[in-house]
């Protein structure tokens, strides 16, 4: 079944960066679905459109085959690449504020243990490590208890070590059943998380499939070879160009 | 060191030109104060006294002391209307001629009326042995009564203007309102919770601030609790929903802090927080009706000094309701999340 579907995404900016020119999207309910690409190739304004954070120019994004509307607000979760939180608030504070936002709610007991939160609960938002603070902004994402979730470069600053706890809770996320939409910068992390990938350059999908399938399509006779070398290949640019 | 000090002297210059609206702003703003001024004040015989007359004879009064310089005369229709705007500190000195001898009233907590009164007497004539000196028969209202409804009222003002609208452009420039935004709340939802929030914090300063100096110079407090309270939630309202207007969709703090003070300033000089405006002209009194501090200092004076009822403060009710439904509606019609 598919749970989200962008058809024929075109956007422009004012200053004229041509950040999509007709990108299609078809995201299957319940995987890992990862959006690659490298800087500028329009990864955050295709996943803010189907967010629903900014409009296309021309375009649709469909949500169980209906347009965006209110209802999926309640039933999505985003976790910006970055996020600013009020001053002065602790975690469990802001965990319970947001919780209020929705009809429906993860039980706030269950999302702390689930996001590891229990140590810094009571800490002021502004002290935690860059770790912590994206497992509170997992939380945030996850407080309404949504069917879709998107994830913006997630692990982007993360030492290797909370980057790897992020994984974990990623392939829990996964095993509630949720669908989790992803963009990032780690070939390693859309290998090991997710069951789909879409490769995006100058505005556009250029590639599509599982890693797996990528890799044999494009490298059938090299097993050595990974999606970093896949990426450069498709989009002939280093991973941090 | 010197480079470095340097560096960061142009990154910051760099950061201030470069930001168009902000810089604007900044050579605007100035130019619409000083022409403010110049249209309000900028009368060079501005008059650095007022007195108000009662006098049967259409023409102006002959009397010497009519004939002074820096005073402004303001004819009254009766010794009511007079001893009013004394009691008010609205006129330094009121003289009735229409009967003799003449007599003549002064608020004696005013510094001004007596320096009006020994102007008075020292222009002579008529002698001072043909004037009679009265007081108040109401119970006098001092300076500091006057004063406090103003005071009160442009605390409330600046918390409302800048408190609300810093606050909203720093969200919307840190992200706070895009994160908001991914959720099912509107814009009217937030701009909602953040006028409640700021009346709540509003009221509470207020009365704080109330008590407090109620207990250390015992102002006088005519009217009703309940009166005052509505005076102060209104223009709070109405505050509040022109600090939201003013920042509907603005990004930068500098641009901001600017349009925040043009409303600000006004305000402060033109409400009567400091001075009646009377014996200004007749636009700058009509152009002032238009500002919500104008409405609240009067109605909350009112209450507070003459124990104007419901009933009497309700015009400034309603318009401090009327503004805030106008300010509101195109604050949310505009509102910008990012």
């Amino acid at each position: 079944m598919i749970i989200l579907e962008a058809q024929n995404l075109h956007k422009t900016y004012p200053n004229g960066t041509r950040a999509l020119q007709g990108l299609h999207l078809k995201i299957e309910q319940g995987i890992c679905f990862g959006l690659l690409g490298p800087n500028g190739a329009g990864k955050t304004t295709c996943i803010e459109i189907c967010e629903g954070i900014q409009k296309a120019d021309q375009g649709t994004v469909l949500f169980l085959g209906k347009p965006l509307d209110r209802d999926f607000k309640y039933r999505s979760g985003i976790q910006f690449q970055e996020t600013a939180l009020q001053d002065f608030l602790q975690v469990k504070d802001i965990i319970e504020i947001f919780s209020k936002f929705y009809t429906k709610s993860f039980p706030i007991e269950e999302l702390k243990s689930f996001c590891q939160l229990d140590d810094i609960w009571l800490k002021d938002h502004k002290k935690l490590s860059g770790g912590q603070r994206q497992r509170v902004l997992l939380a945030l994402s996850l407080v309404n208890d949504p069917d879709i979730i998107f994830l913006d470069e997630p692990t982007t600053g993360l030492d290797p070590s909370a980057r790897r706890n992020f994984w974990e809770l990623v392939k829990l996320i996964k095993s509630r059943g949720k669908t989790v939409i992803l963009t990032t910068h780690y070939m390693e992390e859309a290998q090991i998380l997710c069951d789909q990938i879409a490769i995006v350059d100058a505005g556009k999908i250029i590639s599509e499939g599982s890693p797996k399938d990528l890799l044999l399509q494009y490298f059938p006779n090299d097993s050595s070879k990974n999606l970093e070398d896949l990426f450069i290949k498709l989009t002939g640019k280093e991973l941090r160009e | 060191m010197m480079k470095r000090i340097f560096a960061l002297i142009r990154a910051r210059n760099l950061e201030f030109f470069r930001d168009r609206s902000a810089l604007a702003w900044n050579i605007i703003f100035p130019l619409l104060v000083i022409l403010g001024f110049g249209f309000g004040f900028g009368n060079s015989k501005q008059a650095q006294f007022k007195v108000s007359y009662l006098s049967l004879s259409q023409d102006f009064p002959t009397h010497p002391f009519f004939k002074t310089e820096y005073l402004s005369f303001h004819k009254v229709e009766d010794v009511n209307e007079g001893l009013d705007k004394l009691n008010h500190h609205k006129v330094d000195l009121f003289i009735n001629l229409s009967e003799a001898p003449l007599k003549y009233w002064i608020n004696q907590s005013s510094p001004k009326g007596y320096i009006v009164e020994k102007i008075l007497l020292a222009s002579g004539a008529p002698p001072s042995n043909e004037l009679i000196r009265s007081s108040i028969d109401t119970k006098e209202i001092r300076y500091v009564d006057w004063l406090i409804a103003g005071m009160l009222g442009m605390n409330m003002m600046f918390s409302s203007l800048f408190g609300v609208g810093y606050s909203i452009v720093r969200y919307r420039k840190n992200g706070v309102l895009k994160r908001l935004k991914a959720t099912p709340i509107t814009a009217f939802e937030f701009l909602s919770s953040q006028i409640a929030s700021r009346i709540f914090i509003n009221l509470s300063m207020s009365a704080i601030i109330f008590f407090g100096a109620k207990v250390l110079i015992n102002f006088s407090m005519m009217g009703s609790y309940p009166a005052l309270l509505l005076c102060f939630f209104a223009g709070s309202l109405c505050l509040i929903s022109l600090g939201l207007l003013c920042v509907t969709a603005v990004k930068s703090e500098e641009l901001a802090g600017g349009l925040l003070q043009l409303c600000s300033w006004p305000m402060m000089f033109l409400s009567g927080v400091w001075f009646s405006l009377e014996g200004f002209s007749q636009g700058l009194k009509s152009f002032a009706k238009l500002l919500p501090l104008t409405h609240f200092v009067d109605s909350a004076r009112a209450v507070m000094n003459e124990g104007a009822s419901f009933t009497q403060v309700s015009p400034h009710i309603a318009s401090l309701f009327i503004l805030s439904f106008i300010f509101l509606g195109i604050s949310s019609y505009f509102f910008k999340w990012e």
